[in-house]
């Protein structure tokens, strides 16, 4: 499917002067079958546009990893907390208010120096929407859905964590309605450190299991 | 079915690129692609197992030519085909009339309203299953796994087929997605994690320690 923008040309005496029309640029085909079928949905009261605005503001503004990071900082800070989480994530993770579309049941899995866990849904893309939000473009994309599971040292070691041969990788691939997200190890140096500090320092990727939690530049000092 | 979505263990497709600092949609006809296909989930036609089949179902080349958005739009335009609630070419039409007002929703449906969106959200219960079914396997249970090749929708991978695992976690009791995506019904049944050897799945070069857990349902697995 085509999406470049299309070139007018006018044509000026001699001159063929072409014009990059950047912000009235004809639709692309996709764009114009989703504005058609929203439309026709509309038209038949099947939808509600101000439900679907609803929907994305929802996803682009309101649930996605912060979530997430929030509760990897409170388990850090609060081993009982932490206990509860590992033993039952969905429980753990309502503590918070987040529940819901794609995260009916959660399992947390915990990274130790022996065990790193890493996150996959090879068969689509499933992921933990109430902790994590949306799942990002490489996570829903061939190569990662296709080597995480049979080269998930190779993947990790190209996305820089390098997991020694003395410790087992474990690939959760998310074929049911299960979800999991990772607890990644806390970082040395960030005993001072106050929850939202921590949460702070937290990424999505480090929650799939492709990254470390990194300590602050100077964290050590605080 | 043996398709182009079941991509676990193939080679050749480059390097994990993840993009810095991404936005959560790209495009605006992603956003809406992903809350119409949402808002029409909702109206309860379908079940998200034949969601799921329905962007399998796209040919295998397009498949892997299209962006993930392009696979929601293919399965939310056959699912509005296949349950006759938008005919062929209908959707070609002109642009409706800004003025126009909407017409009340077929008898039985209630569209999505805004209101309603974050409770929705919140509630949304698409496949636990509340009877009390026993399980056929326990923690620790040493399972096969069916050599299926199924026309139709399956959860079970196949990089995970016919092999040896053990059972790490029950999961409770789940739909059936093989029954439910195919419209069979949802066949209630003890979903669990099964753990396999990496050695088990890709041979004597992995690495020994490395494992993949799958979750599975009891049908798709043969005590070992």
């Amino acid at each position: 499917m085509s999406h470049e923008h299309e070139h007018h040309h006018h044509h000026h005496d001699d001159d063929d002067v072409q014009e990059h029309r950047a912000h009235d640029a004809p639709l692309t085909d996709v764009e114009l079958r989703v504005r058609a079928l929203e439309s026709l949905l509309v038209d038949k009261g099947l939808v509600d546009p101000k439900a679907l605005d609803a929907l994305i503001d929802t996803y682009e503004t309101k649930v996605g990893p912060r979530n997430g990071a929030r509760v990897v900082a409170h388990a850090w800070v609060d081993p009982d907390y932490k206990r509860r989480l590992l033993e039952d994530g969905t429980a753990a993770v309502a503590e918070f208010g987040f529940v819901g579309r794609q995260s009916e049941k959660l399992v947390v899995v915990e990274n130790t120096p022996a065990v790193h866990n890493v996150v996959v849904c090879t068969l689509c893309s499933c992921y933990p929407w109430a902790v994590l939000g949306l799942p990002p473009v490489w996570y829903k994309s061939a190569p990662y859905r296709a080597r995480a599971v049979i080269d998930p040292r190779g993947v990790l070691q190209e996305l820089g964590v390098e997991v020694p041969q003395t410790a087992e990788v474990r690939v959760w691939d998310s074929t049911a309605e299960i979800r999991y997200m990772v607890l990644p190890e806390r970082p040395p140096g960030t005993e001072k450190l106050g929850e939202e500090e921590l949460a702070a320092l937290v990424t999505r990727d480090a929650m799939i299991g492709v990254a470390t939690v990194a300590a602050p530049a100077g964290g050590t000092r605080r | 079915m043996n398709g182009a979505h079941d991509l676990g263990g193939m080679h050749g497709f480059g390097p994990v690129e993840i993009e810095k600092d991404e936005p959560v949609f790209h495009h605006d006809w992603e956003a809406r692609t992903f809350a119409l296909t949402m808002a029409a989930g909702f109206l309860g036609k379908w079940n998200i197992d034949m969601g799921r089949h329905a962007r399998e179902l796209m040919p295998p080349a397009e498949y892997l030519a299209t962006s993930y958005y392009e696979h929601w739009l293919f399965g939310l335009e056959k699912l509005l085909a296949d349950f006759g609630m938008v005919r062929p070419g209908e959707a070609e039409r002109p642009q409706r009339d800004p003025g126009a007002t909407a017409a009340p929703p077929p008898a039985g449906l209630r569209a999505l309203q805004a209101e309603d969106v974050e409770t929705a959200l919140r509630r949304s219960r698409t496949s636990k299953a509340d009877e009390d079914v026993p399980p056929r396997f326990t923690v620790g249970d040493r399972v096969l796994t069916k050599n299926i090749h199924p026309l139709g929708h399956t959860r079970l991978p196949r990089y995970a087929r016919g092999r040896r695992g053990v059972v790490a976690l029950d999961h409770g009791v789940w739909v059936f997605p093989d029954a439910a995506g195919n419209g069979l019904g949802r066949k209630p049944q003890h979903c669990y994690s099964v753990r396999f050897t990496a050695r088990e799945l890709w041979g004597e070069t992995a690495p020994a320690r490395d494992v993949v857990h799958v979750d599975l349902w009891d049908d798709h697995l043969e005590k070992a």
